[in-house]
């Protein structure tokens, strides 16, 4: 069964369109992951269909429940843990959950038990009488996302929600979202730019760049899509041997990135003497020469042409990082 | 009205309630500010003699018990901005509940807070020797503060929708809101002068402090009936708090 179902969803701004004619679907209990860099069309995407924007062109639904014509059907069937944080800082960890279920109209007993449900699940049932301006940084993530639980949302959206925290927290986080798939059946849609996140979460994955999406599938399909052993080479002449590789049948995909020449191909270490007799008849000299198993990242290589890295570092160039109120979470 | 609704209404009652109890420095602030005009303005111009002005502190009071009103409402709606800018408000417009609901609870919770200032401002007010009148005329200042604090909080909310940051808030402050409370006879009379009379004429302001004036205290002189005022200041009211709910109505995040 479908939870979310998107058909042409498109958001253009006066100067550039944001999300370009995106079309997928998100199935009953599982965790589905938009990975993509920055600026790729993440957060527009889920503004659409969490109700806050309009959509340019295209539909959406979640379950049966139009995002345009039937909002507070959406409304309710949804939770949304936001990138920038949420929360009323001034009141406390207990106050932002219990005036959450108020809206969404849970009654005065079941509030209760929900807010003590939520709080174990994320192990703050000790801070709950705290004002959240005193809370970590980590400790204000954990919080939004058992309020995103508190209605028991069909779907749980998540945009970024380990973004600058520290590694130990990170991986807390990435407990709790998996805990609340499994035991509430959860149905999960996050958005990262953090390949070990959708590597580590995502039961399939959509690689969103400018707006497209490039691919959508299972993790390990997609790594086994681009052969099963990636070699990655350093040699001189990188381009003569990438010219006289590209056309062989048993290379899957062959890219030069950073001076480097990687491979997707099938039985790695039967092909590396192979390469290396290749390019000897074309008097290249290879200086290093490695396999391994393919990761997201190569992946994500092969579908954009760059790594998410690069993204990034061109992104800050080109564009003024956003004014944030609250950098720096911890 | 949906019993959902009414608990949204509450919620965003409360939050304003917690929030403003919670402030210290706003709970102090939004009280010590009017006392020092009030002491200030009061002991130095009592020895002036404004035609027409009996008791001066008695003159004064209403004026500065609708400048409070007014700077606290406006708070409110403006406070907007700050929900928008922590992502608050992404938390309430995701939420099943109509925006409506969320402008009536946040006005609601504005006003509450509001007339609780303008009644601390009057008790002292009273304890300092002001005459106020009666019961019908108690009953008229309520009306009148609830009604500042609504078209204060509207005004607000206008401003929000309107600005990103703070810095065109403070430009509004001091350009347009000073301007018309000093020609809003809050502090002073305008009747002496007909260019002031004139000017006051189109001024919002002057209708609430003639009108709340007229209504609080026993035996001054007022420009308009308290009641012709009343009518002005529900129509502006009701204008500023439409246009207000129509533009917040419209927010994106
Ligand atoms: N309100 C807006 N007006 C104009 N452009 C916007 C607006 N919001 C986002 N964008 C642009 O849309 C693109 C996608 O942004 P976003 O969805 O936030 O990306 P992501 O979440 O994947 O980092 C970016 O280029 C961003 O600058
Ligand atoms: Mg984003």
């Amino acid at each position: 069964m479908n939870i979310i179902t998107t058909n042409n969803l498109t958001k253009k701004y006066t100067d550039l369109i944001a999300v370009d004619n995106v079309s997928f679907s998100v199935l009953k209990g599982e965790i589905f992951g938009f990975l993509g860099p920055n600026g790729a069309g993440k957060t527009t995407t889920i503004k659409m269909l969490t109700t806050l924007l309009n959509p340019s062109k295209g539909s959406a639904k979640i379950l049966d429940f139009d995002i345009i014509k039937d909002r507070d059907n959406v409304r309710k069937n949804i939770g949304v843990v936001f990138q920038e944080p949420a929360l009323d800082t001034e009141l406390t960890g207990g106050e932002n959950l219990d005036y959450h279920a108020r809206m969404y109209a849970i009654g005065r007993d079941k509030r209760k038990e929900r807010i003590n449900a939520v709080l174990k699940l994320v192990d703050l049932e000790d801070k709950r009488d705290i004002i959240v301006k005193n809370y970590s940084g980590g400790m204000k993530r954990r919080l939004e996302i058992a309020r995103g639980l508190m209605h028991y949302p069909n779907v749980l959206f998540l945009d970024e929600p380990t973004l600058g925290l520290d590694a130990q927290t990170r991986r807390a986080i990435w407990k709790y979202v998996k805990k609340m798939n499994k035991e509430e059946g959860t149905t999960i849609f996050l958005t990262t730019h953090y390949m070990d996140e959708a590597d580590y979460l995502c039961d399939r994955v959509g690689i969103i760049d400018r707006g497209k999406i490039l691919i959508i599938d299972t993790i390990e399909n997609l790594k086994n899509s681009i052969g099963n052993d990636v070699i990655t080479l350093t040699c001189s002449n990188i381009n003569t041997l990438e010219k006289r590789l590209v056309n062989e049948k048993w290379i899957h995909n062959i890219k030069i990135h950073d001076s480097k020449l990687t491979l997707g191909v099938e039985k790695g270490d039967e092909k590396i003497p192979l390469i290396i007799e290749i390019s000897q008849s074309e008097k290249i000299k290879i200086k290093s020469i490695s396999v391994r198993k393919p990761t997201l990242d190569d992946v994500f290589l092969h579908f954009t042409g760059k790594t998410i890295r690069d993204h990034d570092n061109k992104n800050n160039v080109e564009s003024q990082p956003r004014f944030r109120m609250r950098g720096g979470r911890k | 009205m949906k019993a959902t609704e009414i608990q949204a209404i509450y919620v965003m009652w409360l939050r304003q309630m917690k929030r403003f109890i919670r402030s210290k420095s706003r709970l102090v602030s939004s009280i010590v500010q009017p006392l020092f005009f009030l002491f200030i303005l009061g002991s130095g111009f009592r020895v002036a003699i404004f035609e027409g002005v009996g008791d001066y502190l008695s003159f004064l009071a209403p004026g500065i018990i609708a400048m409070a009103i007014l700077f606290s409402s406006m708070f409110t709606g403006i406070s907007v901005l700050w929900d928008k800018q922590f992502g608050f408000l992404q938390e309430v417009l995701v939420a099943p509940i109509s925006r409506i609901s969320i402008i009536i609870g946040r006005t609601l919770g504005g006003a509450t807070v509001a007339l609780i200032q303008g009644v601390i401002i009057l008790l002292i007010a009273l304890i300092m020797g002001v005459h106020i009148s009666g019961t019908v005329g108690l009953i008229f200042t309520l009306f009148f503060m609830i009604l500042i604090a609504f078209t204060a909080v509207g005004f607000g909310l206008v401003i929000a929708s309107k600005m990103e940051d703070f810095q065109g808030f403070q430009l509004i402050m001091s350009l347009v809101i000073m301007p018309l409370l000093f020609l809003s006879s809050a502090f002073f009379p305008v009747t002496s002068n007909p260019t002031m009379k004139a000017i006051a004429l189109f001024n919002p302001l002057f209708y609430m402090v003639d009108g709340l004036r007229g209504s609080l205290i026993v035996g001054v002189e007022t420009v308009n009936s308290p009641l012709f005022n009343l009518v002005i200041v529900v129509i502006i009211c009701i204008f500023m708090m439409s246009l207000g709910s129509y533009l917040f109505s419209k927010t994106e995040t």
